[in-house]
């Protein structure tokens, strides 16, 4: 019993110490900006912006192969907070974004297909065949790939509904 | 010396631990679509097991069988194989970014790769002396790259022939590499 806690706790031990010196060794200096960058994105990973996941959107943006205003989920919002990291200015022009939306089920034209909850990057669709399905609202990034995937067209992007839960006090304007 | 160099055969061709004993199918189905990722992955996998295959001989013989803790072998055992992991992780992520990438979440999953715990458990079965497991170990690896190294090519080749549309995909895989093991049941006839 005694020899059993103590050998593997010093086996644990030993692996934990030579990890830890091989990590410092070993170590990726990794871009910050990317990481700060990526960080507040809606990491869904949802591809609209024609790299692969928000990651890859993220290096490009920092290397400047990339629009800040690229990200539609992210919409306005993410570009202005993007404009700032980088000390840019964003044309935010070629947003017509006015405010967040999520998906909504309109309930009398859902058929129960199943083919939005697949698509779906965050699993907010709930759903089973022949029933009608819901959007969770937590969970919905408004990234859109439900809306093409519905043959009844009956996803619908609205803009987030204010609930005693979700309503925040606007800030004071600046004088 | 024919000693060793028949252990080394008999591991990597009459015994091969992915179509002959069918450990660490994940990987070989996995990372097989292309002949680069698979040699990549072979090389870290042959880098895993030699390593484990050591490290876990040792431990056995100087830790777990003075003590009698034999019934901690298999707990213990992965305990090595994960650091050992985690190593070559750190190692290839310095080394070599493409590889990294184009690895991905295989390389971590090495931990997991049966093969690994499977050829340390058999040393210890087959009372093995250090350079006869370490040898064990390396050869098993060599099998398990010749194996992935065949397979990504036979794929790359299946993935520009007109297949019938039931068996796209996975099954003509699973088609292909049942043939490929058929082919290495041939070794077992070598009298070594």
């Amino acid at each position: 019993m005694i020899a059993a806690i103590l050998s593997l706790t010093f086996l644990g031990a030993a692996l934990g110490i030579i990890l830890g010196v091989a990590n410092r060794f070993l170590q990726v200096e990794g871009n910050p900006l990317v990481d700060e960058l990526a960080s507040a994105m809606p990491g869904s990973n949802c591809g609209q912006c024609g790299f692969a996941g928000c990651a890859a959107a993220a290096a490009a943006i920092a290397e400047g192969t990339a629009s800040p205003a690229c990200c539609p989920p992210g919409g306005k919002a993410l570009a202005i907070v993007i404009g700032l990291k980088l000390g840019i200015t964003v044309d935010l022009s070629a947003l017509s974004d006015d405010g967040p939306k999520i998906a909504t089920v309109a309930e009398e034209l859902c058929i129960g297909c199943c083919r939005c909850s697949k698509v779906c990057p965050t699993d907010a669709i709930l759903g089973a065949a022949r029933q009608i399905h819901n959007v969770l609202r937590e969970a919905c990034t408004g990234c859109r790939n439900c809306i093409d995937s519905c043959p009844t067209e009956a996803l619908l992007m609205q803009p987030v509904p204010v609930t005693l839960q979700h309503w925040i006090m606007p800030k004071p304007l600046a004088a | 010396m024919s000693e060793f160099i028949l252990l080394l055969l008999s591991t990597a061709l009459v015994n091969n631990v992915v179509l002959i004993k069918f450990l660490g199918l994940c990987p070989v189905m996995g990372v097989s679509k292309s002949v680069d990722s698979a040699f990549g992955m072979g090389l870290a996998t042959t880098f895993v097991i030699t390593l484990a295959a050591g490290a876990s001989w040792m431990l056995d013989n100087w830790l777990l069988a003075p003590f009698g803790l034999g019934y901690l072998r298999i707990l213990t055992f992965i305990l090595v194989i994960a650091a050992v992991v985690q190593f070559t992780e750190m190692f290839i992520r310095k080394t070599s970014p493409g590889l990294y990438q184009s690895l991905g979440i295989y390389l971590p999953l090495i931990t997991t790769n049966c093969a690994v715990l499977g050829v340390a458990l058999l040393n210890v079965e087959q009372k093995f002396s250090l350079f006869k497991s370490l040898l064990y170990g390396f050869g098993s690896a060599l099998g398990f790259t010749l194996v992935l190294l065949i397979f990504a090519g036979l794929r790359e080749r299946v993935a520009l022939a007109r297949v019938p549309d039931a068996f796209a995909g996975a099954p003509i895989s699973f088609i292909t590499i049942s043939l490929l093991a058929l082919a290495f049941m041939g070794f077992s006839g070598l009298n070594i």
